[in-house]
């Protein structure tokens, strides 16, 4: 266990990459989910072809597949870029399917009355979801929700494997194979530094849950 | 009666495949390195040795790589080949064991030394690197090679000329997760540039596709990315690091270090050492490398 206060500055380094790329999709499927939500619900077909379309590539492929799509598949096209935003954005991709479809099941959950009220007072589809239904539906969806992003940041370890580097998963096989230490211990300073991302996210998601619950 | 009918095709099925087997075996595998190095017969060790209780066995268990070309790579056939693989025919052989009766077992980079101290290999022989943090677990033999790192760019390439060339580049570098040689090569560029990859085939890619400028690592290696690009790569030819390629066994086992550092030696002086390099790694790199001095075994 003595690598992990020897080598401590590298797990802190490879703590701060793992919660970079995290903030990042996290931000991003969020956003992209609950778009992806409203064009599932839309009254506009090609919007709901366009959502379902997309839950089904996402949530069906491997993300290790998205990954190497994304880093090897776009500069074969002529598309470089850094391989730390191609790991973001094939994050996002996949996480966003499922927050889709956590941010829909919270949509059909809200009263139907609710909308036809909303449409009834002349607001729009747009302003109905964003100002009516999605307030309401976003509550129920913060313990699912959790779930997805707890996931995704487990996730993020896949990242490190498509040249991104730095982060404690690349961080673990360098200690572990190029610096020669025991697997164990290093594996359990990786370990501690995924509790340290996934235990107080929990723990601000039940926050967040106690403090947006409704009386009922 | 269906059954027992269905069971009897089984059995002839299964005594065909077995006799095809056992023809497979006696006939040479292509690709395979020549005679090898001869056989010792009815050697003796010292009772209680390693080499005494290998020798009784007539088998050694070797861990080596299963896929890196020109030192460790398994073929169709199933067999592994390489320099690697070449000097454990050459310490078997010292032992009286024949190259059909090696078990090999691959041995990637981050599992060499569980594999040794775990006791399922009885030496490893994969491009490994004698380091002291490595030695803290098990014991060397050895070098039996000095590879040095390098750098590999496209073909068309001038700017990059050595490491200390790729700051001004702004060059990306790319080099296998936990690698050593992406360790070294930390001192050279930010960590913004450096790309890293579980293995060296998405580096080559990387570089193919423009992703990268620059893939490092031990020069063997890149030598072997190098043929198969046909063209599209070349090395820079200038080696920053020394890395003795030494043969890993258990942690403090002298009597079977000095039994290896003495077979090497036997082998550099008989010819077989230069035989193996020239049917393996020589055919990119035709230079046959002298035999290091052996450290000391401890």
């Amino acid at each position: 266990m003595g690598v992990i206060l020897e080598q401590f500055p590298l797990y802190v380094q490879g703590f701060l990459q793992t919660l970079r790329i995290c903030v990042f999709a996290a931000i991003g499927s969020l956003v992209l989910g609950t778009l992806l939500a409203g064009f599932r619900v839309s009254p506009l077909a090609p919007l709901r072809a366009v959502g379902s379309g997309w839950v089904t590539v996402f949530r069906n492929t491997p993300l290790a597949v998205v990954l190497f799509a994304v880093a090897f598949g776009l500069p074969e096209v002529g598309v470089n870029g850094s391989y730390f935003w191609f790991g973001v954005t094939g994050l996002t991709m996949y996480t966003s399917a499922f927050v889709c479809e956590a941010v829909r099941s919270g949509i059909n959950s809200v009263a139907p009355g609710q909308a036809e009220a909303a449409r009834a007072v002349g607001l729009t589809f747009s302003q109905t979801l964003s100002l009516v239904v999605l307030p309401q539906a976003l509550r129920t969806v913060v313990p699912p929700l959790g779930s997805v992003i707890i996931a995704m940041i487990k996730n993020s370890a896949i990242v490190g494997a498509f040249g991104v580097g730095g982060d404690l998963y690349s961080v673990g096989l360098q200690l572990t194979s190029a610096q020669g230490y025991a697997a164990v211990g290093v594996l359990t300073g990786v370990l501690l530094g995924y509790l340290v991302l996934t235990i107080p996210a929990g723990i601000a998601l039940a926050a967040i849950e106690r403090r947006t619950a409704l009386a009922r | 009666m269906r059954l027992s009918h269905l069971a009897r095709v089984a059995a002839v099925a299964a005594a065909l495949v077995l006799t095809a087997t056992a023809c497979g075996g006696q006939s040479p595998s292509p690709g395979s390195a020549g005679d090898g190095p001869t056989v010792a017969q009815d050697v003796t060790f010292e009772a209680g040795t390693t080499m005494d209780r290998l020798a009784k066995a007539g088998t050694i268990r070797v861990g080596t790589k299963f896929d890196q070309p020109l030192f460790g790579l398994k073929g169709l056939d199933g067999k592994p080949a390489g320099f690697d693989v070449e000097i454990a025919k050459i310490i078997g052989a010292k032992l009286g064991i024949p190259a059909d009766k090696i078990a090999y077992t691959e041995t990637p980079s981050a599992t060499r030394e569980e594999a040794i101290e775990q006791n399922r290999v009885d030496m490893v022989v994969a491009t490994y690197t004698i380091n002291d943090k490595r030695k803290e677990r098990v014991s060397f033999a050895g070098p039996y090679y000095i590879a040095g790192q390098d750098l590999m760019v496209k073909s068309d390439n001038t700017t990059i000329t050595g490491p200390e060339s790729l700051k001004a580049a702004n060059a990306k570098v790319c080099s296998v997760t936990g690698s050593t040689p992406s360790v070294t090569i930390q001192e050279y560029v930010d960590q913004a540039n450096l790309v890293l990859f579980d293995v060296y085939s998405k580096c080559a890619d990387a570089l193919r596709t423009g992703q990268v400028d620059a893939v490092t690592t031990d020069n063997v290696i890149l030598l072997g990315l190098v043929e198969a690009s046909e063209g599209a790569f070349k090395l820079v030819g200038k080696q920053f690091t020394e890395e003795p390629y030494g043969i890993g066994i258990p942690k403090g086992d002298v009597k079977f270090c000095e039994f290896i550092n003495t077979a090497l030696k036997d082998a550099a002086a008989d010819g077989s050492y230069e035989a193996a390099w020239k049917s393996t790694a020589g055919a990119v790199s035709p230079q046959t490398p002298t035999l290091p001095p052996a450290d000391p075994c401890s």
